[in-house]
């Protein structure tokens, strides 16, 4: 196995795992993750599968960092205000591993690039923070058999689920249709506890090295809710939904949709 | 010990831990089931170590010996995949 010393050193916590070995290393240097958004959930998804040695991280957002973002944006500084959250991260986890290649990309993920973004990546991670986004990737996820990892956060809660398609439930088997604009949380509303995203995008960094390594049980049909205030941890069973629009024998949904509606972005 | 067919030798004075038992794991995860490995050492903690991780892996240990004032020799061999 031609690990130089440098790698040697450094996947050592790794290496001496049962569970991943050399090989398993290998695995995951050979490894294509790809990754939406580059914001709470997006930073610490990229730094820990950055620091694992994910060979190829590709990253989509098209915003800039904020001030506000780097209450929970990890991956962004003080010193990057203005730069684009992709050419952020990228400098960020280049630095953090120099064997990791990352694919920084400044457009909005649509259902016009969404096929050719994510169709030549192992796995697709999930950290938009809209229902639009986050429906258009399980349906081109499911569209295409790539294994998903879906995370979300609001206030101090953190949701975490793994969409296997074909094999287990996928994001519409679970939340059929959007909430209407209305039922959504207002953007005031929508505060959330900065380390949480740290919690959620752990959570979801976790599953993607279990899916590479193919160790261990994966959130499939199952959807795992952290609640903060509480110190609490829920697993509740999602089910396949025979009638699924998307992922069952006779999906009404071939194709994608619109999925922009008058949502604001929490 | 009657004669032990030796497949694979490696050195790693100078190393500690956890490179003592990174080398040594690569080491055997490269060989086929059957064949032994020697591991020459000069660390006193990894002789100890070494031979306890490798038995919890399902890996056979031969032998510990320690063959001067600094060095140990093992032979493991690979019973596990
Ligand atoms: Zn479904």
């Amino acid at each position: 196995m031609d690990f130089t010393e440098d790698q040697l050193q450094r996947y050592s916590r790794h290496i001496i795992l049962p569970e991943v070995g050399g090989k398993g290393q290998k695995k995951i240097l050979n490894a294509k993750v790809f990754i939406v958004g580059a914001g709470g959930l997006g930073c610490p998804v990229g730094y820990y599968l950055a620091a694992a040695g994910v060979g190829i991280i590709g990253m989509i957002d098209n915003d800039t960092v904020e001030l506000s973002n780097l209450q929970r944006q990890i991956a962004h500084n003080t010193k990057k205000l203005g730069v684009h959250k992709v050419d952020s991260a990228k400098e960020t986890f280049e630095a953090l591993n120099p064997d990791v290649k990352i694919i920084g990309i400044k457009e909005r993920i649509s259902k016009d690039n969404i096929i050719d973004l994510i169709k030549d990546y192992d796995i697709i991670v999930d950290g938009s923070d809209n229902f639009p986004t986050r429906y258009l990737v399980n349906d081109a996820c499911v569209m295409l058999k790539k294994p998903l990892v879906s995370g979300a956060i609001l206030r101090f809660e953190g949701q975490v689920t793994t969409i296997l398609p074909k094999e287990g439930h996928c994001y519409r088997c679970l939340f059929e249709e959007m909430p209407p604009p209305g039922l959504v949380p207002s953007c005031q509303e929508a505060g959330v506890i900065g380390a949480i995203t740290g919690v959620v995008g752990s959570l979801q960094a976790t599953e993607v090295l279990k899916l590479i390594l193919g160790k261990g049980d994966i959130l499939k049909n199952t959807l795992l809710i952290y609640d903060a205030l509480k110190a609490n941890f829920r697993r509740v069973k999602v089910p396949k939904n025979p009638e699924c629009p998307v992922c069952s024998e006779n999906p009404t949904i071939t194709e994608l949709l619109d999925y922009d509606a008058g949502y604001c972005r929490i | 010990m009657e004669d032990v067919r030796i497949n694979k030798k490696i050195n790693i004075k100078g190393l500690v831990c956890p490179y003592t038992f990174v080398k040594s794991k690569l080491a055997v995860e490269d060989m086929e089931i059957g064949e032994v490995l020697e591991i020459l050492l000069d660390y006193e903690e990894a002789a100890r170590s070494v031979p306890k991780s490798m038995e919890e892996l399902g890996q056979k240990v031969l032998k510990v010996e320690k063959i001067n004032d600094t060095d140990w020799v093992l032979l493991i061999r690979k019973d596990r995949s």
